[in-house]
């Protein structure tokens, strides 16, 4: 079955399964790997995207539901790195390992778009679902309350 | 399929290290990711030239005709920042500027050294080893520029990226001297800058990495992409020794996109470093494999270990500890002591199985070209993914190339090359590059587990209350068992928290008790050093409230006056002190009361039960480093117990990276508490009960303290590990909080096994 996504701006035509989660057809189909493999069952968030402007976890995403829609990964989350939350990250030097970073980003690029000032709750709630074994939580939080600050509504 | 080029681990260090200079913040590097097309046109040709000449002192250095300098780290980074430390100490060195230094990954080869990153000595063992491969660059570049300008080099200085001749006002870039100092010998006695000169070593260093991770660019193993690259999913046996008997692939080769279905040899015991055996799918994208697995069916046999039931063991470890061990410390008469004691106090604790559960499963890629195999692998033990993947193919090692991606998290699990040596065999057998991806089911169930334990600790005390009395046994399947058949500890394991516990009683014996293994048995970021710092510190403050005085002042008498615990006070004949020797790296009680008191000062320990906190406090050495930690837990508005707030204070010695050492110290506090809160790994009937985070449970945002304070209390002295001692103290110092706050003792972890949180 034919499926187009519009990832990052671009579109792709893609013959796959409709079944395959967003996940698989952005990292094997798509070619873009910022997106993370954490858990497959919507527990971890490390695979977080948007979809249509919404957080979703693409894992367990039907790639059919995203048909025709527009999806934003991490690497189309800002042209150069430069969004407000990017920043924040790198200043505070939020990551460990990194690799359920993007998810991270993504899930608070989501919260900052819809509650431009968030309070420590309002950041809790919204990434409850986004696990960090390396326990940077209490960075991101600062960093999340950095880029509110600056302005990462804007983006 | 599609995918991006294949990106080596090449990082640049640019602007922003500025900032760190006067150690006042962290900058922040600019992106820097070099493509690596094939050089097609005759200036790019010239342009590749020009950057593979110049000097090459060593494997480490690297500074070209253009002035670019490339320092090669040889250590996998998996979060604890080594790449962003260990160059630093070649580039304080060399004098170079460091936007311009470029941070290239090595491969496994032992040319590099000891390149297995873990034990926590990556800083404490290569920070003068490094700095003289800095040194050396430095000295042929000034030998240069003072041949060119007829001075004496020791005259010349190098700093700011060229050589200077201060006297003349004459100066040389690196690049302009690079060609001229690599046609000059090697110099074989290394003078080392006076330490005042490292002009960034010992600051909080930008992180090399974090552009990269947070545009999405960063390359971890599984996100490697060859050309016509097939993606491998296994089917691995549910019981560690167990085997395929029969196997229908038929509806697993009927999925689209199924490519084939390979058997994979079953391990002989003892188990090392071998994959599981079991059946691969390997089809043409992730998703289809997975189907495909889902198709197959088995017929398993469990084999040896098909009745491990951990309940059952649970009985098993308490009986061993009921009974003598062998002797691995002693100090005085601990039966007489006993006997004429006043009171005792005894405890036994049980501490469960654990999976690293990296948040990156395990995941490699490997090609096959007929002689030889290139493989890329989020593997913190290269050397070791290299020779087994060479025994496993029957090839000669040099023919295997290692390339080591970024790890996201590694914590001992990636250590160990099994799934890397599967990537190997299945682009053999298929003759396509091959990626095999472990699920998180794969990962939790096919773990190489942290030991289960039970400890019984009894003190004798007198009628005054001091403790006259301490014996210690311990029992848990070792490590050993997974590369021979032993049931006894290593002097390593007995070392992290039993043999090397000071203790200020003139009678002490502990003993370690035989327990079998019936599974994998792997090291976990801090290894044996979490089980029994849980026990000890825990037990110590049992002893406090048997007789009822502050847990604070019960600890410090019980490590006793500042002093050097020599091996005679200890009562053990040899100690591997990680290592290191005892000369360098003492048992330094001054060192263990100094974190003590700092973080009951920066905890406010007198007022420990104010505003319904309670304090916890435990100490502990590890890996060299000192370790205190107090956690403060609250009564949640649901009836939960929280945990509140934390304090942490180390002295880990000299520093590269103050940064990370923050940052390594805030996580390993999340890390331990989600063990001791909710960590547990059951077995059945050989098998993993657990299955992914929706019952291996792993702290979240809404749990996570609202605070946690690190300090670092001392930094001179010999450099001690900083990625695992974070962690020991932790969950003795939670468990003795929620006694305070509730009065119940927890010996048996998780703590969700008795208690809401």
């Amino acid at each position: 079955m034919t499926i187009t996504l519009h990832v990052n701006g671009k579109p792709h035509v893609l013959d796959i399964d409709p079944q395959m989660p967003l996940l698989w057809a952005l990292r094997d189909h798509v070619g873009l790997t910022g997106t993370k493999y954490g858990c497959g069952q919507a527990l971890c968030g490390a695979c977080v995207v948007h979809l249509d402007g919404e957080a979703v976890r693409a894992c367990v995403t039907p790639v059919r539901r995203a048909d025709g829609r527009a999806v934003t990964t991490i690497e189309g989350l800002s042209p150069d790195g430069s969004h407000p939350l990017q920043k924040a990250w790198v200043e505070l030097a939020v990551p460990q390992c990194g690799f359920c970073q993007a998810g991270q980003i993504m899930t608070a690029a989501a919260l900052l778009a819809k509650n431009p000032s968030p309070s420590d709750a309002d950041i809790d709630t919204s990434l409850a679902g986004n696990l960090c074994r390396c326990g940077t939580y209490l960075r991101i939080r600062t960093a999340v309350k950095q880029a509110a600050a600056a302005g990462g509504k804007e983006k | 399929m599609s995918g991006p080029p294949i990106r080596l681990l090449r990082r640049s260090f640019l602007a922003g290290l500025g900032g760190a200079l006067s150690g006042l913040a962290l900058g922040s590097f600019a992106r820097a990711e070099p493509a690596l097309p094939p050089a097609v046109d005759p200036a790019a040709k010239a342009a590749a030239e020009a950057e593979g000449a110049g000097l090459r002192p060593n494997l480490f250095v690297h500074v070209t005709p253009n002035g670019g300098v490339q320092i090669v780290c040889a250590r996998s980074e998996m979060g604890q920042g080594v790449r962003s430390s260990l160059p630093v100490l070649i580039a304080d060195e060399l004098g170079a500027d460091m936007s311009r230094v470029e941070v290239v990954q090595a491969p496994g080869d032992p040319a590099y050294g000891d390149q297995n990153t873990d034990g926590s000595h990556s800083v404490r063992g290569f920070y003068d080893a490094l700095r003289k491969l800095g040194a050396c660059a430095r000295m042929m570049l000034i030998a240069a520029a003072a041949k060119q300008w007829k001075v004496a080099p020791n005259t010349c200085t190098a700093h700011d990226h060229a050589v200077h001749h201060e006297a003349s006002g004459r100066s040389l870039g690196f690049g302009e001297l690079a060609i001229a100092a690599s046609k000059l010998p090697v110099p074989k006695d290394i003078l080392l800058r006076p330490k005042a000169e490292l002009l960034h070593v010992g600051k909080d260093l930008p992180l090399l990495d974090g552009p990269a991770i947070v545009d999405g660019s960063a390359a971890y193993g599984a996100d490697i992409v060859l050309p016509g690259m097939r993606t491998a999913i296994v089917a691995r046996p549910p019981v560690v020794g167990g085997r395929a008997t029969a196997h229908d692939a038929t509806g697993a080769l009927a999925v689209p996109g199924v490519r084939a279905v390979v058997p994979l040899p079953a391990p002989t015991p003892p188990f090392a470093f071998q994959p599981l055996g079991g059946i691969a799918v390997v089809a043409d994208d992730t998703w289809s494999a997975m189907r495909g697995r889902a198709q197959l069916e088995i017929t398993w046999a469990a084999g040896a270990n098909g009745e491990y039931d951990s309940e059952t063991y649970r009985k098993t470890l308490l009986a061993a500890v009921g009974l003598p061990g062998v002797v691995v410390r002693e100090v005085g008469d601990v039966g007489a002591a006993m006997a004429g004691a006043a009171r005792r106090v005894e405890a036994v604790y049980h501490v469960p199985h654990l999976a690293h559960a990296t948040m990156e499963p395990p995941a490699a890629v490997a090609q096959f070209h007929g002689q030889s195999c290139e493989v890329w692998a989020s593997t913190q033990n290269p050397q070791a993914a290299r020779t087994s993947v060479a025994k496993a193919l029957g090839l000669d090692e040099e023919n295997v190339t290692v390339h080591v991606t970024l790890l996201g998290g590694g914590f001992g699990r990636k250590s160990k090359p099994d799934y890397v040596v599967e990537a190997a065999l299945l682009a053999k057998a298929t003759g396509a590059p091959v990626r095999v991806q472990w699920t998180r089911e794969d990962d939790i169930q096919h773990d190489y587990y942290h030991t289960v334990s039970t400890q019984r600790l009894v003190a004798g005390l007198d009628a005054q209350g001091k403790v006259v009395a301490w014996e210690h046994r311990t029992a848990f399947p070792p490590i050993g068992s997974t590369f021979s058949d032993t049931a006894l500890s290593a002097p390593g394991e007995l070392q992290q928290g039993v043999l090397d516990v000071p203790l200020a009683i003139a009678n002490v014996r502990a003993e370690n008790c035989e327990a079998r293994a019936h599974t994998r048995i792997g090291w976990l970021r801090s290894v044996a050093n979490i089980y029994h710092a849980f026990a000890v510190q825990s037990f110590i403050a049992e002893i406090a409230a048997a007789r009822s005085r502050d847990p604070r002042d019960t600890l410090l008498e019980i490590v006793g006056p500042p002093r050097i615990v020599t091996l005679k006070e200890l009562g053990v004949e040899s100690l591997p002190n990680y290592g290191q020797s005892l000369d360098e790296h003492p048992i330094d009680t001054a060192r263990h009361r100094r974190v003590i008191e700092r973080v009951t000062e920066l905890a406010d320990w007198d007022n420990r039960q104010k505003n319904g906190r309670a304090l916890g406090l435990a100490v502990h050495r590890s890996f060299l480093t000192y370790v205190a930690v107090v956690v403060s837990v609250v009564h949640g508005p649901d009836g939960k117990i929280r945990v509140d707030e934390v304090w942490s204070c180390l002295d880990a010695g000299t520093l590269v990276n103050r940064e990370r050492v923050h940052s390594q110290f805030e996580g390993a506090v999340i890390f331990a508490l989600s063990h001791a809160l909710y960590g547990e790994i059951t077995m059945q009937q050989g098998a993993t009960v657990q299955s992914n985070f929706r019952d291996f449970r792993l702290m979240r945002f809404p749990d996570a303290p609202r605070a946690i304070h690190v300090e670092i209390v001392a930094d001179d002295g010999p450099s001690c590990g900083v990625g695992e001692p974070g962690v020991p103290p932790v969950a003795p110092a939670l468990a003795n909080a929620i006694f305070a706050l509730t009065g119940q003792r927890v010996r048996d972890l998780p703590i969700a096994r008795s208690l809401k949180v």
